[in-house]
């Protein structure tokens, strides 16, 4: 027995019943692509075919291409690196935590949220293949058995570790992003009329029938795994930012990293959600299932969020004047008013001032808001990268060794190779898998909905919807 | 599917359109007297599976299992490489620090768990690519409800079996031959 309060708005809208659910879910699976996805792709696919093009090049003449110098021996690359693994945060917080706390609006958006994180996150790892120089030796990263006299890994390195997490973190985000696919590719696979595509759904959807059996060792293996997910995501960012923290470098060595690079990751994560979703609900008609409610949601997740992070930006500052360390305070102090005050002031703009908008109502509730202020947010949060890391080395303790950093043309397009890498992943994903958890709709469409698909015996049709309160739900 | 040995049986099909409905029907025609072989449904339905009779899943004693295995082979990966196999001292540390090791020791202990769990939810199931799905109704990977009888482990008679199916709320009774 699920409680559901009356004041709670529907969940999705237009009175939808489960075979509505299914029909415009699957349309966009079964049609042929419409010219605005063929527009999109195509555009994607010349970038990529750009960037990979740039990034072959890069390896080809190696690192000295990019802009990197014996001060600044990290930039783009990096900053990058952060930025895509950040992004990936939200589509686990998403389906994972969010299922942990019963917030059932994620199961609109956990679908798209969790594809993002996983394109995000191999666009990361892409930046560290790239940042190696020589990709061909990245196995060189994992403890196996070599010829120089088995010199093993540095297990005491959070470089390992990062090794190990951001490897984890994927693997498991797919695994459970495709187990979460199973029944719908499964309802897909039903409804496919041609051959190719009932083999094809058919063998994606290994085989599932719905048994009840089945559902309730699901449901549990889906628990569990969101019982994992959750210090998992949480562990990513954090070993991420130890990359920084456990170094002796003024303004990278912070004991308030994890907690302030994950609340930057799941701010940054959501807003890019919050892009991707405004247009797919838009050009796959999916209103009455992404609604105002899950964009407010989410935008409230963004200002909590945005704030820690202004929070963890002030407290950066009063600790480097309160430790009395010349050097940390230095370091700061050179942030906002040195060579990159431009970066730092567009950091501080973009994420601690213009999430505070979504204070007020009808800005957090408009589409058109919330788009530009998340493309601001992600502005912001890679400027927040390159603050950290380039303002920090830039100038080191020796004034006769400070430099500045200029990106090349191949910083630039092995950022763009990114983009191409992954709105091609993602419109791939949005055209032939379904973008909404069908099966997970389906079942809080009774407690969210505006009225009841069919009338239950003993309960008039409309009864339960007039008094909410005590709905029983698939909860 | 765990139901491939039925293979060659007759079943009656009551579909039902709400899940409400079905898991109260799935009680009356328990009552009755009727043994039902599975329920298919699109979504889950919480209490179908307790209504059905079915044990509790063991899911959760092979995933502490598998996230166990996890955690002794990190544990013996950073001490052999670390203590045994090169030692080395790194950053003041001692060769063999517990504490530097938690992260990896994290790491693979949830990786092994979601991976073994998950391997093992698709082989308890039977699940796998090329599984042809036992399908009683196409339709319940949309928006029906259908509880499979199977005849030949009943002793009441088709007629009965259907008319107990259709007072208990099924749409439409249908016969499906394997």
């Amino acid at each position: 027995m699920h409680v559901t309060s009356s004041v709670r708005t529907p969940l999705v809208t237009g009175g939808k019943t489960y075979a509505d659910v299914t029909e415009d879910v699957s349309r966009q699976v079964e049609g042929r692509p419409t010219r605005e996805w063929t527009i999109a792709f195509t555009i994607s696919v010349i970038v990529l075919i750009y960037g990979t093009a740039c990034v072959c090049w890069t390896w080809w003449e190696g690192l000295g291409v990019w802009g990197l110098n014996k001060t600044v021996g990290w930039a783009w690359d990096i900053t990058n690196f952060v930025w895509w693994v950040g992004i990936g945060h939200a589509g686990t917080l998403i389906s994972a935590i969010l299922l942990l706390f019963r917030q059932k609006w994620r199961t609109a958006v956990n679908r798209a949220a969790e594809a993002m994180t996983i394109f995000a996150v191999l666009c990361a790892a892409s930046f560290i293949v790239m940042h190696m120089g020589r990709p061909w030796m990245a196995y060189w990263a994992l403890p196996l058995p070599n010829t120089f006299g088995s010199l093993w890994v540095n297990f005491k390195s959070p470089l390992v570790w990062d090794v190990f997490a951001i490897s984890t973190y994927f693997t498991v985000s797919l695994v459970f992003w495709y187990m979460g696919l199973i029944p719908d590719l499964a309802t897909i696979r039903d409804r496919a009329r041609s051959k190719v595509s009932r083999y094809i759904y058919g063998a994606l959807s290994l085989g599932w029938n719905g048994a009840a059996k089945t559902w309730a060792r699901y449901e549990y293996m889906s628990l569990i795994l969101a019982g994992l997910s959750t210090p998992l995501v949480l562990s990513v960012h954090t070993i991420v930012s130890m990359d920084f923290a456990t170094s002796v470098i003024p303004g990278w060595h912070t004991t308030i990293f994890p907690p302030y690079f994950v609340a930057g990751a799941i701010f940054s994560g959501f807003a890019m959600v919050q892009n991707l979703m405004l247009i797919i609900r838009v050009v796959f008609r999916l209103e009455d299932y992404i609604t105002v409610e899950h964009i407010e949601s989410m935008n409230k997740i963004i200002t909590l969020t945005g704030s820690i992070v202004g929070v963890a930006y002030l407290t950066e500052f009063f600790i480097a004047w309160y430790s009395g360390v010349e050097f940390e305070t230095y370091a700061f102090i050179n942030r906002a008013t040195g060579p990159y005050w431009w970066a730092y002031w567009a950091m501080m703009t973009c994420n601690v001032i213009s999430p505070q908008l979504f204070w007020i109502r009808s800005v957090r509730r408009s589409v058109v808001w919330t788009f530009v202020l998340s493309v601001i947010v992600n502005i912001g949060m890679w400027f927040e990268r390159f603050v950290i890391i380039v303002t920090s080395l830039h100038r080191d303790y020796l004034p006769s060794s400070w430099a500045m950093f200029h990106p090349t043309l191949f910083d630039i397009s092995d950022y763009i190779f990114s983009f191409g890498f992954f709105f091609t992943l993602f419109l791939l994903f949005a055209k032939f898998l379904p973008v909404v958890n069908m099966a997970e709709v389906k079942a809080i469409i009774k407690s969210s909905s505006e009225k009841l698909p069919v009338s239950v015996s003993g309960v008039a049709k409309g009864e339960r919807v007039a008094n909410p309160t005590f709905n029983k739900d698939a909860e | 599917m765990s139901d491939s040995h039925n293979n060659g049986g007759k079943f009656l099909v009551g579909i039902f359109d709400d899940d409400d409905v079905v898991l109260k029907a799935v009680k009356e025609v328990k009552e009755a007297g009727v043994r039902i072989h599975e329920v298919y449904t699109p979504f889950p339905i919480h209490g179908l599976d307790v209504a059905l009779g079915h044990p509790r899943t063991k899911l959760g004693i092979a995933a502490f299992m598998f996230g166990l295995s996890g955690t002794l082979t990190a544990l013996s990966l950073t001490a052999y490489t670390e203590k045994f196999d090169w030692p080395m001292i790194v950053g003041g540390k001692d060769s063999y620090s517990f504490p530097v090791y938690i992260p990896v020791i994290f790491e693979l202990t949830v990786l092994f768990c979601a991976l073994g769990m998950v391997g093992t939810f698709i082989v308890s199931n039977g699940l796998g690519p090329s599984v042809k799905p036992l399908m009683f109704d196409l339709r319940t990977t949309d928006n029906k409800f259908a509880m499979a009888i199977d005849l030949s482990k009943n002793g009441l008679g088709e007629g009965r079996i259907e008319q107990i199916l259709k007072e208990s709320g099924a749409a439409e009774v249908n016969v499906k031959q394997f």
